[in-house]
């Protein structure tokens, strides 16, 4: 059984009548795997991760999605994060005055309520994001500024890895996180997620370079044109499409 | 995707959580305003002769006074005849000495408003036992119209603070209540603040003596509970030299169909030296989703710097009403002397707000600082109205502004109009307005970390009104997130 299993997928944007993004997508991810999906822009990657993840805005017309087995379609956004689907956001937003600790506490909060697991103390809790931090380069004093107010490109970014590292889903989906960043941040959100990643979750990544893949190493590397996967292959294909464009492919 | 949009989440509106009426037998006079009902009221009170005189007097100017037509506000305009002006529980005609003796429905009602069973028998005027000493705040409670219970007299006596209904003080201390009645909120200040002169009801005084820190937080909650009868308290606060206060005022009330009319008028003084805090959480009926019953709530606050290096502070967190009109403000006479304003107004459904502050520099080097939060949901409309003047007597004044506005949705309105009249060209004065809105990309964000959206406006929503929180006392810090999260219960359904 896959881990994250997406069938025929075909989403609009907007309502029924929308334009379609998604034509038919499949994409089967099995624990314990990485897989990259590449391709140009307007191929509908971000919608992917949208449409996963379910943020307003997009319409399934038709397909299934599920993870663990759990049918996602039904969910609320914050029911599927509940259910173990995490999102690294392309662009983070900022939430002024709510601390980035007191965010954490929520998020943890609120899983952990859904998941009817216990909370850590809240001085352990502080411990244990206060390491975090410390080995994503991030000062501890960003925990109590606002969530990403004022933040660079580069500690937003890292600010997501913190909470994928936190949160520990079952299935994370990184959606363009290489952007905008230098080689040493980018390195250290590489190796946040090679230290998330284990035998039982999964990872998709979604970039537009090669680049992001020389430090995360994928099982499964995807192009996605015009709504569908055109093409699946190992590593060596990021490589390849690195090197001719992906106008052989179209 | 059935994930709904703000919109709709604004559209829902739970049920007001403090709106129930309590069935107390009261002795409530019929509708109307003339000269024989001020008599009546007052000789109710056994008032003395000058008082009495003072509320015709009053009277008299109120009569020659319009309603002011200058707010940003939409209402249907009050009927001064159609409302009952005095209203007292019955059983309150020897007073409780004991919780048996207090009127069960009463007590009901403290339960549902959530005062815990110490505060309670505190309230009701039970002594609190010596092994098991609660919470360290003071509360004189206005219920309708007649101060229940005075509490925690003894110690605050130690101190020498007098604290008490001010129909007492009227008695006990005629010299302070003659002296400081109307020199801050003259009786023809305003329309409000005149008719509140003529027929106010109760309210507190406090009198806190030279060098005295009063060794507690002083509380009143109010709640209006007679159909159709207005509420006019009136509060008096002395602060003599060098003393120091910290005042909390806390409302809600029941549900109602008709408007209820609300016109108190707070009276601050604070001579040299002297610092007084005055706390405000309000939480009246609002009206429903579409805009029908609700309180109409019209305020006259205003405290004087008397004296050098005096300073008064201002800290409200106001949800409720249908209608706001308030404008807590600092005469700042004394030298040195310092104003504050800290301010979150929430409107939520078809609520109006206009509301903010007005800081009068009189004194050298006088300071004053305005932060006010404007948050609007639902088909709501809040207006920020502030006033710094500067007199030419106010050399090296200095102000500074912050107001910022917080959108829920896109069919509310926040409005802010500052005016500023400098006459001292040594003065700084600073404005800062910004106005955002709670967008669905911060909600699908929370969301994604798996915290429901209902949480997420409150948690985005509590973020923006940190500054003023902050200046909150602990006991009303914990009281007003929590108001909040109530009162955007209706607004995320």
């Amino acid at each position: 059984m896959s881990l994250l299993d997406v069938k025929d997928l075909h989403a609009n944007v907007g309502e029924e009548d929308g334009k379609e993004i998604l034509k038919g997508l499949n994409l089967q991810i099995q624990a314990g795997e990485v897989h990259a999906i590449m391709g140009p822009n307007g191929s509908g990657k971000s919608t992917l991760a949208n449409v996963l993840s379910g943020r307003p805005g997009y319409t399934v017309t038709r397909g299934t999605l599920t993870l663990d087995q759990e049918n996602l379609c039904p969910l609320e956004p914050h029911e599927r994060a509940q259910a173990g689907l995490f999102l690294a956001f392309q662009y983070p937003v900022e939430i002024p005055g709510v601390s980035n600790m007191e965010f954490l506490k929520a998020s943890t909060d609120s899983l952990a309520k859904a998941h009817e697991t216990e909370q850590p103390d809240a001085a352990s809790f502080i411990r244990e994001v206060r390491t975090l931090a410390e080995t994503l380069d991030l000062d501890p004093q960003f925990l109590k500024r606002g969530v990403n107010e004022g933040f660079s490109g580069g500690e937003k970014k890292r600010n997501e890895i913190l909470q994928l590292l936190l949160i520990n889903p079952k299935m994370a989906i990184l959606d363009e996180t290489d952007s905008g960043l230098d080689i040493d941040a980018l390195k250290v959100v590489a190796e946040g997620v090679n230290r998330y990643r284990n035998a039982q979750n999964g990872v998709l990544l979604i970039t537009h370079y090669q680049r992001l893949l020389d430090y995360i190493i994928p099982d499964v590397v995807h192009v996605l044109a015009d709504g569908q996967i055109i093409q699946s292959g190992d590593k060596n294909l990021a490589l390849e499409l690195e090197a001719k464009g992906y106008t052989w492919l179209t | 995707m059935s994930q709904p949009s703000i919109d709709d989440l604004v559209e829902a509106r739970r049920e007001y959580s403090a709106g129930f009426v309590t069935d107390v037998e009261a002795e409530t006079l019929p509708p109307g305003l003339n000269e024989d009902v001020i008599r009546y009221i007052s000789a109710r009170k056994d008032e003395p002769r000058w008082l009495t005189d003072w509320r015709l007097q009053a009277y008299h100017q109120w009569q020659e006074m319009t309603e002011p037509d200058w707010p940003h506000l939409h209402y249907a305009k009050v009927d001064f005849q159609d409302i009952s002006y005095y209203s007292a529980p019955k059983s309150q005609a020897d007073g409780p000495r004991s919780l048996d003796e207090v009127d069960p429905e009463l007590l009901r009602t403290y339960e549902k408003l959530g005062i815990p069973l110490h505060e309670q028998a505190a309230l009701a005027g039970v002594v609190p036992d010596p092994e098991k000493p609660s919470s360290n705040v003071a509360v004189d409670v206005v219920f309708d119209s007649v101060s229940i219970a005075t509490t925690f007299k003894q110690k605050l006596a130690d101190a020498g603070v007098i604290f008490c209904p001010i129909s007492e003080a009227v008695k006990s201390h005629p010299e302070l209540v003659k002296k400081y009645l109307g020199s801050v909120v003259p009786q023809k200040d305003n329309f409000y603040a005149g008719l509140n002169s003529a027929v106010f009801s109760d309210g507190s005084f406090v009198y806190i003596p030279k060098g005295v820190r009063c060794p507690m937080e002083l509380s009143t909650y109010f709640r209006i509970n007679e159909r159709n009868t207005g509420q006019f308290e009136r509060t008096l606060i002395i602060a003599d030299a060098g003393s120091h206060v910290s005042y909390l005022e806390g409302c809600t009330a029941p549900m109602r169909d008709e408007n209820q009319l609300h016109a108190a008028v707070v009276e601050l003084v604070a001579l040299e030296d002297a610092e007084i805090k005055y706390s405000t959480v309000q939480n009246w009926y609002p009206g429903d989703e579409n805009g029908r019953g609700g309180i109409y709530n019209f305020v006259t606050k205003r405290g004087v710097c008397a004296g050098a290096r005096a300073k008064i502070s201002w800290t409200q967190v106001e949800t409720g009403s249908a209608i706001t009109w308030k404008y807590p403000s600092v005469v700042l006479r004394g030298d040195d002397s310092v104003g504050e304003f800290y301010s979150v107004a929430l409107t939520n459904n078809r609520q109006q707000a206009d509301t903010g502050t007005k800081m009068i520099h009189m004194g050298k080097n006088t300071r004053s600082t305005i932060v006010a939060k404007g948050i609007s949901a639902g088909r709501s409309d809040s207006s920020y109205r502030g006033l710094v003047r500067v007199s030419p007597t106010a050399t090296h004044a200095r102000n500074h502004t912050q107001c910022d506005s917080l959108l829920i949705g896109d069919l509310c309105g926040a409005h802010t109009f500052p005016y500023i009249e400098n006459k001292n060209n040594t003065a700084i004065i600073e404005h800062e307005a910004s106005t955002s809105k709670v967008s669905d990309d911060q909600l699908f964000a929370c969301q994604q970390r798996g915290i429901d959206t209902e949480k997420a406006v409150s948690m985005i929503v509590n973020g923006f009104c940190k500054e003023v929180f902050r200046e909150l006392p602990m006991e009303f810090a914990v009281e007003a997130g929590k108001l909040l999260e109530v009162s955007l219960e209706g607004a995320v359904g």
